[in-house]
């Protein structure tokens, strides 16, 4: 007799497939957050699924912080054309120029804070009612919490005292002028989760996420890509390693770990042996023990 | 692909919900869970031995890896709703984790409304007390099928089957009144790890399976319905392009259940009839479809469909009505409003109501039913009776929780106020 069971990545797919079916539903303007790192890669093949044989009925929207490494910008424009997706991309600069934002100073200097301001002012620019992010619940204790449908107020802010309760599949995204929404249709999946799915769907990834040698240095126990303009300390020497990138995002902030692992399959081994988590290559969590929490708070993805 | 990952995919998902207040050791339970499943990184037990030295705490804090927001770990209680996650070879398991006062009612209702599976703590020193019947009664009501009851801290009653088997028929009495569930009893200790993954050598008394055990092989595929087919619309798929020209197909997640190309049926609520012409995704058509696969129908006549519309089949429909019996537990701080309005959505569909009828306020400590005091405010139960401006195809929450479930929205503010379960 035909068993009617999914396997636990069918039943996410279909999970997420119905939380992105739903936003273009209820909202009129959204767009899906793009950073090029293979969450959001996994959102933007599901959102083409879900759509099909029709186009994805909202673009994705990049923020260039100006330090994405230049395979991450190669991929992003490659994919959107296979997917046939519309990109639009706003920066970091663009806002510093302004005077919107202020750039940090000092060693650890990072524009990833400063992403924020930029996607604010994207979001009421392109009047976007919905962003959609490839964040998950599992990464990081303040997003354990996290809604499907998370409700920002005028300012961009997440209220985690005053969530909306989510039951069954019921998505609640009624707003008020100005207000916005933040998705999060792989809420529910492990970093595992991603990497399996990535492999079982042959989905393309920057080759950043594979083994290769780069110029690197050592600081606070993990490998940061050498670029100018990374201020190094006397102390800290650039060396040649075979490295590989566990996340992508800002060059300043992602860290490499040495790895061989050179296909999708040695990758997703590794990740299955591996003892620390991906965050763990996160310089910005590290800063202090509440630091997404508080970012999220100001409007971080 | 080698084994290892073939047998990944193969996996299946359960989800299960625990509530617990402050010092049952839920947060410990759930914590020795993902730490003897090797499902902890090194780095959040670094965080978390590192936090429990700082307090001068003899045992490393296995709660401290499930205290998320800051608030709570200032006061040293969960306040929201968490979801975790850990996996065995056999299964994924996603964990809603709630809080267990009375106060946190909409939030245990809420982690109980996706689980397949309730873990109920009792204090072995305790025994029953109310909160054990407020929990079994909300997984009662939100018909999760499969109940573990886990008597913990067995470690400070010596280990005394005694005892175990009092508070077991204890619980079996006081759970007859509810409807009939799945039950299984669990001696464990928490805090030391008996019997959750690994099986103790302190009770050779029990010969039953170790929690983690249960966890693993809870028969779950019969969770859903797969006999009476729902498909509400969600999303109309026209893709506009010369490929494909006159492409219609109907977007949407099966709520109940299969679908098959060919099978008749009838779109609520225009009563047009049509045949399934396909069932597609993204890779091609699919034979069928059902609970809970997101899929897109196509049908061989051409009808007028939108979101909010649903499939059925001919010959077995669901209810169509404006006049709705449920239970609604309320999550505003603002009490519901007898005549009040409310926008009320079920599946996917969207109408306005009015409260017509409080029927009776539940105590859920008690389970009596209260016919004088009819005010539900937060965290309050209670039999409702609405009317809506148009009609929903509904079924009794007992036989779908998709298509038997609704929630409420204050029009003014826009929060979801309520939620209900079809009667």
């Amino acid at each position: 007799m035909k068993s009617y069971a999914l396997s636990h990545l069918k039943e996410l797919e279909a999970e997420s497939i119905y939380v992105l079916r739903e936003v273009a539903a209820q909202f009129e303007r959204p767009a899906l957050l793009f950073s090029g790192g293979k969450d959001s890669i996994v959102v933007s093949h599901l959102a083409r699924k879900a759509f099909s044989p029709a186009k994805i009925p909202f673009p994705l929207l990049h923020i260039d912080t100006g330090h994405n490494f230049p395979e991450t910008l190669e991929y992003r424009d490659a994919w959107a054309e296979k997917i046939g997706a519309k990109v639009i991309v706003r920066y970091v600069q663009d806002s510093i120029d302004k005077g919107r934002a202020v750039e940090e100073k000092g060693y650890n200097a990072s524009r990833n804070a400063l992403q924020t301001v930029t996607l604010l002012d994207a979001i009421e620019e392109l009047k976007l009612d919905c962003a959609i992010g490839g964040a998950r619940r599992d990464e990081e204790k303040a997003r354990a919490k996290e809604r499907f449908f998370s409700h920002r107020d005028e300012f961009g802010q997440w209220d985690p005292k005053n969530q909306r309760p989510e039951l069954w599949n019921i998505f609640n995204g009624k707003k008020n002028m100005g207000e916005h929404f933040r998705v999060f249709p792989i809420s529910n999946w492990t970093e595992m989760d991603v990497w399996q799915y990535i492999l079982a769907e042959n989905i393309p990834l920057p080759s950043l996420y594979f083994s290769h040698k780069r110029k690197v240095f050592q600081r606070d126990g993990q490998w940061l890509a050498d670029f100018d303009f990374m201020m190094k300390k006397p102390t800290e020497v650039v060396e040649e390693r075979i490295i590989r990138f566990r996340t992508i995002g800002d060059i300043t902030c992602t860290g490499a770990v040495e790895s061989t692992a050179a296909t999708l399959e040695e990758v997703v081994q590794e990740v299955a042996a591996s003892r620390t988590t991906e965050r763990g290559t996160r310089a910005d969590d590290k800063r202090s023990e509440a630091a997404m929490e508080d970012r999220k708070k100001q409007g971080y993805f | 692909m080698n084994p290892e990952q073939n047998n990944y995919l193969n996996m299946d998902l359960l989800r299960f919900t625990t509530a617990g207040s402050v010092d049952d050791g839920k947060s410990t339970l759930i914590g020795r869970l993902l730490y003897d499943s090797k499902s902890i990184f090194e780095d959040q037990y670094e965080a978390v031995k590192a936090t429990s030295e700082k307090r001068g705490e003899e045992y490393v804090n296995l709660a401290l890896l499930t205290d998320g927001l800051r608030a709570e770990r200032e006061q040293g209680i969960t306040i929201d709703v968490a979801y975790r996650y850990f996996a065995t070879p056999k299964r994924k398991f996603i964990i809603a984790d709630t809080p267990g006062h009375i106060q946190y009612t909409r939030n245990m209702v809420t982690g109980a409304s996706t689980a397949n599976l309730a873990i109920i703590l009792i204090d072995a020193r305790k025994g029953i007390i109310e909160q054990t019947m407020r929990h079994t009664f909300i997984a009662s009501l939100l018909r999760i099928p499969h109940i573990v009851v886990c008597i913990n801290k067995m470690d400070l009653v010596e280990y005394r089957e005694e005892v175990f088997n009092t508070i077991k028929s204890e619980y079996e009495a006081f759970a007859s009144k509810l409807d009939a569930i799945d039950i299984q009893f669990v001696p464990i200790s928490a805090l030391l790890g008996d019997n959750v993954v690994d099986r103790s050598t302190n009770m050779n008394w029990y010969n039953g399976p170790t929690l983690l055990h249960v966890l693993e092989n809870v028969h779950i595929s019969s969770d859903h319905n797969h006999i009476d087919a729902r498909f509400p619309v969600q999303y109309v798929i026209r893709p506009m392009s010369t490929e494909h020209h006159d492409y219609r197909g109907f977007a949407g997640r099966v709520a109940g259940g299969i679908f098959r190309a060919g099978d008749k049926v009838t779109v609520l609520p225009s009563g047009f009839n049509s045949t399934v012409k396909s069932v597609d995704v993204f890779e091609g058509t699919i034979e069928d479809a059902y609970a809970p696969m997101s899929v897109t129908l196509t049908l061989n006549d051409e009808i007028d469909i939108s979101r909010g519309d649903m499939i059925v089949k001919d010959n077995n429909q669901p209810e169509s009505t404006q006049d709705i019996d449920l239970m609604v537990c309320w999550f505003n701080s603002r009490p519901l409003q007898l005549n009040g309005k409310y926008a009320i959505r079920h599946t996917t569909r969207d109408a306005r109501c009015v409260i017509k009828e409080v029927v009776y306020k539940m105590d859920i400590n008690t389970l009596h039913r209260n016919e004088e005091d009819k005010n539900i405010q937060m965290n309050d139960i209670g039999r409702v009776r609405l009317r809506t401006t148009v009609p929903l195809f509904i079924d009794s929450y007992k036989k779908n929780r998709i298509t038997g479930s609704i929630i409420l929205i204050d029009e003014a503010t826009n929060e979801t106020v309520g939620a209900g379960m079809i009667i």
